[in-house]
């Protein structure tokens, strides 16, 4: 089934699902979109109507503009912290939280900490946040990590010069711990307890340095972690071991741009770059060669290099990091129906994935095809 | 394209009233004019400046959506191949031109829904400007692109015709659902609608509603009926020829004015009127202006009932003919009017002439252009600046795009299809863009690596790589001189980094230094910078030996620049203390020494006094150690 496209007149650096309340086996149906390169930028809330379940897919609904704020300088991330609240990173080094009305009718400033980034002499943008309510961790591209409470006025706390070169994405590994990736093609972990500003270890590829853009870790197993730079390459890690990464993967012909796990599928992967394409990625393991040719194979793999860690039990080993490369496969599938400006952004929750382009367009997959839970 | 035929309207810019007294001087931009102040006396305050957008539509959010939508067709054509068979592309064509009119449309109806208090009288202009447009080009695709030859070409113009008089759909629906239609004060309007519009069957329903209450005149009706019945229409996709309609339809017409002569409907006046207008009768049709309400609707309803079979060059004769007669000898034809009277008379470079001279953006035109370019229909007109027709309106059309923040990324599309002059104006504006954020900056470069202009990725590499270095980012500018393949710019960063450790005594960015990589090689600097980061960490480990064979390879490859010499041959102090040091190596050092002692008149006579003493020190150790036969 062929996504649904809404041109917003905005180019779309950010779209997010907003979370839906545990328990419930709901589809998501609201989704915020972030702008950039506007002379006025807004974060703008979407709904995609209602879900009737007696119509079996028919309806072809474009989503609709529920209510918008303005944003002081281009929206370089949003994350929801919780169901009503929004934290949005900007160009201009603030990172602000943004409180949606319960019915969402409105959205308004609830908090910001105004150039939490900066040079001495110049704005510098904020790059990435990342939440894990009620803590905040933003990055930028003054090298800062920041550590922040959403309901404390003042920053917890700043590592300064952290990184000598711009820290381009971050993810939370425990409640304690986040990894950074950065320009210079490394990914640092930091941990919070200690008190020394230098990072517990540094992880990156020997050869070129490839600045890394995205990094996303496995929702289940904390220790794997997948990454995207400025060549397109898919890397999988094991943050415990070693300095190379587990799969090297050609995915994209240019900067990915955002990569996820899927939360509560975890042996599926979507990735989004610079070359308009977005790419759904699946790991199979044990699955014969009919299943596979039937369901349409379209995959580009290139390596599926590393050795099984000693001592572990098969069924403990992710399907990501097992070595034996014929028994586990990947393939991929372009989600997208044909070629279109970079895409910015992606967002998967349950059935539903969401993608913004910098050709103004928002695409919504409502029910993902091939997609099992 | 030489002369404009018409005198330019001057055009009052609303807020420049207080200009009315002073002197204006002016400057053209790529998009917009530039228009200050000059005066002879000055007075207080200081001159304004004012920046005036020709182009107020690209600011819209509404017709933005058009410019997106638009682009993504644009580039699915160009990739139409070329070795398709012409029918297949034919209808590709006609399909794609579609595809733009569904969008204008599609624009159009947002217009109408969102056109309420403020933006009312805007949103209403351009709902009209887009509503000319889409007639034009409907015109267009029926005639250029469609090409129909005689017979369907009648049909493909109802078609238009219908589509743009949508009113009589609305009306004919109030009358048929009002409790009596017959006696609705619309129905004879409704019906004579219908007639006029070739929509006979439809007529005939409406009709019925007539023929049911008056038992009397029911045979009157029932003529009529089987009239509108019994008319003609060419089937193109059947077995019928141009020639058998031709027989038919003249039997029809004889059949018709027959009955006009019988007066068999004298007895009912809009019968009468109907009749008329079926025999052709161009008086009687053009009675009915108000119902018409435009010439070209005219034009196709003189043609159903006096020539179906009209061949595309003989539209003009009668396009010209039944403007004069609609519009009278006093009123003057609107650009409207003469676009598509141009287009009647297939004058393609009149009607895009005339069309960019009314219209404010080269959207249009453009778009337009570019599809019939690809149905080769225009032949290749050279203008007097090189370039032909297409890729002048394209290139205007995208520069004017690249003018605006946010749509600049569309034009580069653009820009890559203008075979001659594309790639230049694509150097020329994309060194122009404001690069605010490093993520941008990443976009841009993209684009300009994929396109191999190298001068613009160093260019713009160096921008950024000097902004980091003015913040004190080393790593950033290191990993964008990388990029940019610079070397002159990686020096400059070494040097920094060099001058840092002489101020403060220890290198500061320890995680770039010690992660360099093979990007080392990219200056000898550089290199030079990381092998002796890397002699402090193996200074640091205890491993002397190496340490020393390290720093006496950066001296002997003359990498390490002469300034820092003495500061090495200090840094060689400690190690000389060490035993580990062989002869050759601590010979070695003493050449370089003298070497520096020579080329340095002032150096501190202690530090001289020092490294001699240790030098001596270590050779002897050496001499004694390697003399030695362990026993």
């Amino acid at each position: 089934m062929d996504p649904t496209a809404k041109y917003i007149s905005q180019k779309i650096s950010r779209t997010r699902w907003r979370p839906v309340p545990a328990g419930l086996l709901q589809q998501p149906e609201v989704f915020a979109a972030g702008s950039w390169d506007n002379e006025s930028n807004r974060v703008s809330i979407w709904s995609l109507g209602d879900d009737d379940s007696d119509t079996d897919g028919e309806f072809d609904e474009e989503p609709r503009l529920l209510c918008d704020s303005e944003h002081d300088g281009d929206v370089t991330d949003l994350q929801f912290l919780d169901g009503d609240r929004l934290v949005s990173a900007s160009s201009s080094g603030a990172v602000a939280i943004l409180k949606l009305q319960p019915d969402c009718q409105a959205l308004s400033l609830a908090h910001v900490w105004e150039r939490a980034h900066r040079y001495s002499c110049d704005n510098a943008p904020c790059t990435a946040v990342v939440c894990r309510s009620p803590e905040l961790v933003s990055v930028g591209e003054d090298g800062r990590v920041i550590l922040y409470k959403a309901d404390q006025t003042e920053v917890v706390r700043v590592i300064e010069n952290a990184d000598s070169s711009t820290i381009h994405a971050v993810t939370f590994l425990r409640t304690t711990e986040v990894l950074t990736v950065n320009s210079i093609g490394q990914l640092k972990m930091w941990d919070f307890r200690q008190q020394s500003d230098s990072p517990a270890q540094i992880l990156s590829l020997t050869g070129d340095r490839v600045p890394l853009h995205c990094v996303d870790k496995h929702p289940n197993q904390q220790h794997i972690v997948a990454t995207g730079g400025q060549d397109g390459m898919l890397c999988i890690w094991d943050v415990r071991q070693g300095n190379t990464p587990f799969s090297l993967i050609e995915a994209h012909s240019a900067e990915m741009w955002e990569v996820h796990f899927h939360p509560s599928n975890p042996n599926h992967l979507f990735t989004c770059s610079e070359d308009g394409s977005l790419l759904h990625w699946e790991t199979t393991s044990g699955s014969d060669m009919s299943t596979l040719l039937q369901r349409g194979w379209n995959s580009r793999v290139v390596s599926h290099s590393g050795v099984p860690l000693a001592g572990e039990d098969d069924s403990v080993v992710s399907s990501w990091l097992a070595g034996d490369s014929s028994k586990n496969r990947l393939e991929a599938t372009h989600m997208l129906p044909s070629q279109t400006l970079s895409v910015n952004s992606l967002d998967v929750l349950e059935q539903c994935l969401v993608c913004g382009t910098d050709g103004e367009a928002v695409y919504v997959h409502r029910q993902l095809p091939n997609f099992s839970i | 394209m030489e002369e404009v035929d018409v005198e330019p309207s001057p055009m009052v810019i609303a807020d420049l009233n207080s200009f009315i007294y002073r002197h204006l001087g002016f400057e053209w931009g790529p998009g917009d004019l530039l228009v200050y102040e000059t005066n002879y006396k000055l007075s207080a305050g200081s001159p304004l400046v004012h920046v005036v957008r020709k182009d107020e539509d690209i600011c819209s959010p509404i017709l933005r959506k058009l410019f997106n939508e638009s682009h993504l067709i644009f580039v699915g054509l160009q990739k139409i191949k070329e070795d398709v068979p012409s029918k297949n592309k034919k209808s590709q064509f006609v399909s794609i031109s579609k595809n733009y009119r569904s969008v204008i449309r599609a624009c159009m109806e947002e217009l109408q829904q969102n056109a309420d208090g403020s933006l009312a009288s805007q949103y209403g202009d351009q709902v009209s400007i887009l509503l000319a447009i889409e007639l034009i080009w409907n015109l267009c695709e029926v005639l250029f692109i469609d090409a129909a030859p005689a017979g369907s070409l009648l049909l493909h113009l109802l078609d238009w015709v219908r589509l743009h008089k949508s009113d009589v759909d609305a009306r004919a629906r109030e009358v048929l659902q009002s409790e009596s239609p017959a006696q609705h004060q619309s129905y004879w309007d409704v019906v004579i609608s219908l007639v006029l519009q070739g929509r006979m069957d439809e007529a005939r329903q409406v009709l019925s509603k007539q023929a049911s209450l008056r038992a009397e005149s029911s045979s009157v009706f029932k003529r009529m009926d089987v009239l509108l019945q019994t008319m003609p229409i060419f089937n193109p996709t059947g077995t019928q020829t141009l020639t058998e309609f031709d027989v038919k339809w003249r039997h029809w017409h004889e059949e018709c004015d027959r009955c006009l002569q019988d007066n068999t409907f004298a007895s009912n006046r809009h019968l009468e009127t109907i009749v008329k207008i079926l025999v052709g009768d161009e008086d009687t049709i053009l009675e009915q202006k108000e119902l018409l309400s435009t010439w070209y609707h005219f034009l196709v309803t003189r043609l159903l009932f006096t020539h179906p079979t009209i061949k595309p060059p003989d539209l003009h004769y009668y396009a010209q003919s039944s403007m004069n007669m609609f519009l009278g000898p006093r009123a003057p034809p609107e650009p409207l009017d003469i676009i598509l009277l141009s287009a009647f008379e297939f004058d393609l470079h009149q009607v895009i002439k005339d069309c960019s001279i009314a219209l404010n953006n080269w959207w249009f035109v453009a778009h337009l252009t570019d599809l019939l370019d690809h149905c080769k229909l225009l032949q290749s007109h050279n203008l007097h600046f090189g370039s032909n027709l297409r890729e002048f309106l394209v290139l205007e059309y995208a520069s004017g795009l690249f003018t605006h923040h946010s749509l600049w990324q569309l034009a580069v599309d653009y820009f890559d299809h203008c075979p001659e002059f594309g790639r230049v104006y694509l150097e020329l504006q994309i060194e122009r863009i404001p690069l605010d954020t490093e993520r941008k900056a990443i976009k841009v470069l993209r684009i300009c690596e994929d396109r191999q202009m190298s001068e613009q990725v160093r260019s713009i590499c160096k921008i950024m790589a000097k902004r980091a270095l003015r913040n004190n980012r080393l790593g950033s500018a290191l990993s964008w001189s990388i990029r940019a393949k610079d070397a002159a710019f990686a020096t400059l960063i070494s040097e920094r980094f060099l001058q840092d450790y002489c101020n403060k005594g220890s290198f500061t960015d320890l995680d770039l230094l010690d992660n360099l990589g093979p990007a080392m090689l990219l200056s000898d600097r550089l290199t030079f910078l990381g092998k002796y980061r890397e002699f402090h960490r193996l200074y640091g480990e205890n491993r002397f030996s190496e340490a020393a064979k390290l720093l006496l390879s950066l001296m002997t490859a003359k990498i390490a620049p002469r300034g820092l010499w003495m500061t090495l041959l200090t840094d060689a102090l400690p190690l000389l203390e060490q035993k580990e040091v062989k002869t050759r190596t601590t010979h070695a050092l003493h050449s370089h020494f003298t070497v520096v002692k020579k080329l340095d008149e002032d150096i501190e006579s202690t530090k001289t006094e020092l490294l001699r003493l240790a030098l001596a020190r270590n050779l002897a150790m050496a001499i004694v150690k390697e003399g030695t036969i362990e026993t």
